[in-house]
């Protein structure tokens, strides 16, 4: 296995993994937000975008919306942001995780409103709060602040899915897998030794947001 | 004297087929303190809600200052900042402090700055008795403490007139006291104000007048003396009968 590792950069693809999913869950925080926020709005309009966009992305597979961004977007669409190709597919595999979790995002964000009680957005408008200003005063930080664990649980998952991505030539950690895997033999110990690397990635934000849903939690 | 300073001309409401707001009458002059008494559902905190429109209504019109209520937007949310309401349920914002619940309304709508609501708060904080829990949490002080939060919460905005709706409901009898003290305060002081409550004791001490209300009625209105000791319609004989024996 010693060669294997000698052979290829492990590192580099983990890091790629890494990028990939701080951008994509940059992303799908700050449209999740929009949407969650579109969902609690008393305009029906916005709120009817916000529910189907929720339900039709959270029911694609996420290797369609993948593929299509190569396939669909940028070879009959021409929807191309680079000349590069491997710059062009980091491009999109970093957007379609984002739109692809801004679903789940959204949910998560919506049992956070639930855990806001009607009183407290009736008392910011009684002090003449905006509407604006009541969401990103009130209701908003609470909501995050209960929605801290679901939020987690998303951006696990969001890490775990970035390897989706391999499927457009990403070259991040599962991509390399793949590349190992084929050219190489014995590769038992290379499979164990991914895993272990997306449980690094992933156990120590497990528990770092557990504690930090019991520590930001609203006491009432 | 000019216009009352909230006027409710035939204003009418439905949740459903419930008809809880009937052609409901009622001016409040500048300075003056209205209690609003009835029986559980006669429709006493939809009345005090559509003041500041938390509820809407179907038809009349709603006036404070000479101003029909707007339907929605900024210009609601400009008339809210001039009309305090204080809920059953103290609502403060849980995810702030003290000094931060009383700050935030003149910071972001009267536009303050930092320093000086810092300051008007604080004053506030101890005119009603809370001055040294100001870094605390809402979660952290008795209910009747977060009532008095609240009421200083609503008096920075220097409203024209307060809504109190069951303020002292939710409370332990030994804390009702200390949030009536400090509204029989506000009382004397001139404010204007609308109270929900079935408190007697404070009806005699700081009200103007006492509005009975019966099945999304004003069935009543007259001094709290008169209305406590002569009432003249059954329901309301019956009504106080009730709450008079115990
Ligand atoms: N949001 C709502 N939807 C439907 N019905 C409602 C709603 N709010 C109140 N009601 C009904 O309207 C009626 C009047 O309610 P309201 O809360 O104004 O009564 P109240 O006089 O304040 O009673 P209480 O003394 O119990 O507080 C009640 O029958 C109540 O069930
Ligand atoms: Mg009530």
């Amino acid at each position: 296995m010693g060669d294997i590792l000698a052979k290829y950069n492990l590192f580099a693809a983990f890091w790629m993994t890494i990028k990939l999913s701080a951008l994509g869950a940059v992303g799908a925080l700050l449209l999740g937000t929009l949407l969650a926020v579109m969902r609690v709005s008393p305009v029906t309009t916005l709120r009817a975008i916000g529910t189907s966009y929720v339900n039709v992305v959270r029911n694609t597979p996420l290797t369609l919306l993948m593929v299509f961004s190569i396939l669909g977007a940028t070879f009959t669409l021409g929807l191309s942001f680079s000349d590069q190709a491997t710059t062009n597919a980091f491009i999109w595999a970093c957007i379609i995780i984002a739109v692809y979790h801004a679903a789940f995002v959204c949910e998560a964000l919506r049992s956070g409103f639930n855990t806001v009680p009607q009183g407290q957005a009736e008392a910011a408008r009684s002090i003449g709060l905006t509407f604006a200003q009541s969401l990103s005063q009130v209701i908003l930080p609470q909501a995050f602040r209960g929605a801290v664990a679901p939020l987690g649980s998303t951006l696990i998952a969001l890490i775990k899915n970035s390897t989706v991505a391999a499927a457009i030539g990403v070259a991040d950690a599962a991509g390399l897998m793949k590349t190992i895997s084929e050219n190489e033999t014995g590769t038992l110990g290379v499979f164990g030794l991914f895993a272990i690397g997306f449980v690094i990635l992933t156990l120590p934000l497990g528990l770092w947001f557990t504690s930090l849903s019991r520590r930001l939690a609203v006491k009432r | 004297m000019g216009d009352p300073l909230v006027l409710m001309k035939d204003v009418n409401k439905h949740f459903g087929d419930l008809h809880v707001l009937q052609d409901i009458n009622l001016g409040v002059d500048k300075g003056e303190v209205v209690i609003v008494i009835g029986p559980s559902g006669s429709g006493k905190s939809t009345l005090c809600r559509t003041i500041n429109r938390l509820e809407t209504f179907e038809s009349g019109t709603i006036t404070i200052d000479g101003r029909p209520l707007p339907e929605e937007g900024k210009a609601l949310a400009e008339l809210r900042a001039d009309v305090g309401m204080v809920f059953q349920s103290f609502n403060l914002f849980a995810h702030k402090t003290i000094l931060e619940n009383v700050t935030l309304g003149p910071v972001k709508v009267r536009k303050m700055s930092k320093a000086d609501a810092d300051k008007h708060a604080i004053a506030l904080l101890e005119r009603v008795g809370v001055a040294h829990q100001a870094d605390k949490y809402p979660a952290q002080l008795s209910g009747g403490q977060q009532q008095r939060v609240a009421i200083a919460r609503s008096l920075a905005m220097n409203p024209k007139v307060m809504l109190f709706d069951e303020p002292t409901s939710a409370l332990d009898p030994e804390m009702i006291n200390e949030v009536l003290d400090v509204m029989v305060e506000l009382a004397k002081e001139g404010m204007t104000m609308v109270v929900v409550t079935h408190e007697m004791g404070f009806a005699r001490k700081a009200a103007n007048r006492v509005v009975f209300m019966a099945d999304g009625q004003i069935r009543e209105q007259s001094t709290p003396e008169d209305f406590f000791t002569h009432p003249t319609s059954d329901r309301a004989k019956d009504f106080l009968g009730k709450i008079l024996t115990h």
